[in-house]
């Protein structure tokens, strides 16, 4: 048991530098009555990033570390989910079929190869990007290099492997239903992201698209999307930038890797997220619930906003740290929840802001109460000096904690270059972050965070918060089945 | 081939860069306060963080019937403020340095630890030193009750509101016999919970939160000097308190048992358990590698006969859950759609049976190791995770730098204590625990094993 859910929002955005250590030494007074003062905090020192381009024309990035014999890459292919299209779930899929057997393996002999060599390889697909990584000892880097360019340029795809990984999901899918969090989360993504936007089905699809998975679909999303034209590798630790180029271009600097077939496009965008007029109530009922699910949103903004910094410092007091407003109203002062946070999805399309927690059955109306008052508190009055200054900090002095291992720094670099920005862009960020003023903040609040016309979600018993939620008089209350929301 | 020997080239880790066998050393220094404090340092200072890692040794195995889950309550009050850094100080000082905060709970021990620039050690140690000296007098019955609140909410996410959230509290009262430390989950009953009252609170702490009941590990971008210096300040005047009496649990044989717990489940679920050994006793490393051997990667054994192999489960796990004073090894698997649990089990039984009548192959020993071996060092990238292993190993052991020590048990393994230990602990007595959807429970596991 621990005693605090990790507050899902802001901060993780943040990250991580390489920086010149400095001890601090205790001061030599010593009053027990005040709480010892804070030494300088350390400076900002990026890592140096070199950049190259293999023969077939993937880019590279390496970040040496030479802390521990390791060496941890990513491969980042521009194009995730939103090259789904028509058949919802494929890329996600794909990302997972890529291991399933590769070149002369097959999953079995490829997976405990891998574990053979003491390495880690796994691939996933975000909305945007579909991501490989491998995690391997410096010297067992060859032949786990062999092994992931298999996985990326020669999986096999066969019909029988399709099929059972197809059946898995299908599994999944149904025991998503028995999830209050998967089923709110649904219905809020279908709520404000309409049909015709990318967003509006799930990353993983549904039991419809998922029943279609095939060999060939699989194929052809391999083939119109694993394609070096669209290839960044990020490589961080024990190497140099000479020695992973001439690794790398070893395996994936061929000419043949951009003579594929045709390239996969994503459609076009037929929608908006919807912007009610109103606020809004979606109801999921879940018989003898102990808690009920709550999500109160609006669509967010676009990672590329000039206010960033101003809108991560807003939601750091909103609902963004563990002393945020949102978590001790209704967790330390009323005791209705174990957490509840806010946080924006930044995606190179807008996302959503969603403010969330469970909380218990019977004061389930009681807490939208106070997830109004708060955001309403944030809009109408300035935050003071002191909560103001903790939250700039708290993001701010987090940033070098968050390079520590090679996987954290590539993580920062990928997730930075998913949006265009440069590593040297977060001392910017710190930066901007430092001038935020308690009338950013306001204004910031009263751009983004909904007055009247939120999305509100509760999946829970009906038969025992129904009454209380339509008593608030919020909005028209829509009523959704389950089986409506996780087909 | 042999076993790929990462940890050879481990040396930075360490002094002993020209030696042949190189080692894992996680440099540290060891010092005892008059008060009974103990402080571990270790110094890296790769990035410019700083982590605390407070160990009370104390976990829900100490606490008496009728009042379970108060180690962990008592874990939520400790943030709940003290005479110099009243509520809700300790978040919101740690917050403006840059720093997170967190604490855990679990059968043998309670950790808080603090992870932070380097610039935010001196407040980590007074906001520790603070709430283990003047916290007690400032403990109000509207704490108690608004982190009792708190942990019952935390018990509905996790288990009332949770699909197969009960299955674990149920098993553990099944595997240990009424009474065991370990026969109760760490977070509770709702009743106990509702049961306990300042005084409770008041008497365990005086029990259990003292210097001589607590080790303290700072790690990271600092210097052992001053983190000596400054701990001895914060922490010298806080006094001892009474020796503390561990309870001995009597050994037990475990009788073979089968419960069915209906759930808001979609597919059924079968949980196997056994009664094994403690952590670090001697056939705990092989257990941990028969588990690896069962379910540790796509192609071991109970994940290729239960998912692959057949369309049978959605998935398989295995695990040897040992603790300080007692152990259990669990299998669970979840069926597919029209899969009856009664067929898990029999393929489970019958890889169990393989096992025991021939030892795993060279090659999955050694995969088994390798995958072992790897993780063991991926953790010693973060100070934070090295931190809490050097309280584990102290307390444990008595030797804080027991890295290299721990993974040589591992690598120490042969395929025969695998085969034996298969043998001696998982073909014998065991809880069949099957959670079913409500109302069906014709759909859940009813074989025992043949006495």
């Amino acid at each position: 048991m621990i005693r605090a859910t990790r507050i899902a929002a802001a901060a993780a955005i943040v990250s991580g530098l390489a920086l010149g250590a400095q001890a601090v030494d205790a001061q030599q007074a010593f009053d027990r009555s005040k709480a010892p003062a804070l030494g300088p905090a350390p400076a900002l020192v990026l890592p140096a990033v070199k950049t190259a381009r293999l023969g077939s024309g993937a880019a590279v990035k390496v970040v040496e570390q030479r802390e521990l014999p390791l060496v941890h890459i990513t491969l980042q292919l521009a194009g995730g989910g939103r090259l789904d299209n028509d058949h919802p779930g494929l890329a996600s899929f794909t990302a997972l079929m890529i291991r399933e057997g590769a070149g002369t393996r097959d999953a079995n002999a490829l997976q405990s190869e891998i574990a053979f060599l003491g390495a880690t390889l796994s691939s996933n697909a975000s909305w945007d990007n579909t991501s490989i990584t491998l995690r391997v000892s410096k010297r067992n880097l060859e032949p786990a290099l062999d092994l992931m360019a298999d996985v990326v340029l020669r999986p096999s795809f066969k019909s029988a492997d399709v099929e059972r990984q197809r059946d898995l999901r299908l599994a999944g899918l149904l025991q998503a239903k028995d999830q209050p969090g998967a089923i709110a989360n649904r219905a809020f993504e279908t709520a404000l992201f309409p049909k015709g936007h990318p967003y509006h089905n799930s990353l993983s699809g549904d039991s419809t698209s998922t029943a279609a998975l095939d060999s060939a679909s699989v194929r052809s999303f391999h083939t119109g999307a694993y394609r070096a034209s669209r290839a960044t590798f990020t490589v961080v630790g024990d190497i140099s930038e000479t020695e992973a180029r001439t690794l790398l271009d070893r395996r994936f600097g061929s000419n043949a890797w951009r003579a594929m077939g045709a390239e996969r496009t994503p459609a076009p965008v037929m929608a908006t997220p919807v912007r009610n007029t109103e606020r809004r109530v979606i109801l999921v009922d879940k018989p003898a619930a102990a808690q009920s699910v709550v999500i109160i949103g609006t669509p967010g903004i676009e990672r590329t906003t000039p206010d960033y910094a101003a809108i991560m410092v807003m939601n750091t007091i909103l609902g963004g740290s563990f002393s945020s407003r949102l978590n001790s109203n209704l967790r330390e002062t009323k005791g209705y929840t174990y957490g509840a946070g806010s946080g924006f999805q930044f995606r190179p399309l807008p996302g959503a802001w969603q403010a969330s927690s469970q909380v218990r059955t019977n004061v389930t109306d009681s807490s939208l109460v106070e997830f109004f008052k708060e955001m309403n508190t944030l809009r109408d009055t300035p935050v003071g000096e002191d909560e103001l200054a903790r939250a700039k900090a708290y993001l701010a002095l987090g940033v070098p904690g968050d390079f520590e291992s090679t996987a954290q720094i590539a993580g920062e670099l990928t997730s930075l270059a998913a949006f265009n920005l440069p590593l040297s862009y977060l001392a910017e960020y710190v930066a901007a972050v430092e001038k935020v003023t308690a009338a950013d903040v306001q204004r910031v609040a009263q751009r983004l965070i909904p007055a009247s016309n939120a999305t509100i979600v509760v999946v829970g018993d009906l038969s025992q918060i129904r009454a209380g939620i339509e008593a608030l008089n919020l909005g028209p209350i829509t009523v959704i089945p389950v089986a409506e929301l996780m087909k | 081939m042999p076993a790929s020997r990462i940890l050879q080239s481990l040396a930075l880790l360490a002094a002993l860069s020209q030696a042949a066998e190189s080692q894992i050393r996680v440099p540290v220094t060891v010092d005892t306060l008059p008060n009974g404090l103990t402080l571990i340092i270790h110094e890296d200072h790769s990035v410019p963080v700083v982590t605390t890692n407070v160990w009370y040794h104390v976990g829900s195995g100490d606490e008496k019937v009728g009042r379970t889950g108060f180690a962990h309550l008592f874990e939520h009050l400790m943030f709940m403020g003290s005479e110099n850094a009243p509520y809700p100080q300790f978040d919101r000082l740690l917050e403006a340095a840059g720093a997170n905060n967190n604490g855990s709970t679990n059968t043998d021990r309670t950790n808080y630890y603090e992870s932070g620039p380097a610039s935010a050690l001196p407040l980590m140690l007074w906001l520790e030193a603070d709430r283990l000296g003047w916290m007690l007098e400032t403990m109000d019955a509207p704490k108690v009750d608004l982190q009792r609140d708190v942990v019952k909410n935390e018990r509905r996410q996790s288990y009332e509101n949770q699909p197969y959230g009960l299955a674990f509290e149920n098993l553990t009262k099944a595997i240990y016999p009424g009474g065991h430390p370990y026969s109760w989950s760490t977070i509770g009953s709702m009743a106990d919970l509702s049961a306990a009252s300042l005084e409770d609170v008041k008497e365990f702490f005086r029990t259990y939160y003292t210097p001589n009941n607590a080790t303290i590990v700072v790690a990271g971008a600092v210097k052992a000097d001053s983190v000596r210096r400054v701990a001895r300040q914060m922490f010298g005047e806080i006094p001892r308190g009474p020796a503390i009496e561990r309870p001995k649990p009597a050994a037990f044989t475990l009788r073979d048992t089968v419960i069915v717990l209906e759930d808001r489940v979609q597919l059924p679920r079968v949980y196997l358990a056994w009664h094994t050994v403690p952590e670090y006793s001697r056939d705990d490393a092989a257990l941990d590698i028969a588990a690896y051997i069962l379910s540790g990667a796509r192609n071991s054994r109970l994940t290729q006969a239960l998912v692959y192999d057949r369309p049978l489960a959605t998935n398989a796990n295995a695990f040897n859950s040992s603790k300080r004073l007692d152990g259990d090894f669990m299998v669970m698997a979840t069926a597919r759609p029209g899969v009856h649990l009664d067929t898990l089990q029999a393929v489970v039984d019958a890889e169990m049976r393989k096992l025991a009548a021939a030892p795993p192959t060279a090659r999955e020993l050694e995969q088994a190791k390798n995958a072992i071996e790897a993780s063991f060092l991926n953790s010693l990238e973060f100070v934070s995770a090295k931190a809490d292993r050097l309280n584990n190993y102290y307390y444990a052991t008595g030797t804080p730098d027991y890295f290299q020590k721990d993974l040589d048990r591992y690598l120490a393994v042969t395929a025969a204590d695998v085969q034996r230990v298969v043998r001696q602990y998982l073909l014998t007595n065991r809880v069949t625990l099957s959670v079913v959807p409500q109302g069906k429970t014709e759909l859940a596991a009813t074989r025992r094993i043949a006495q």
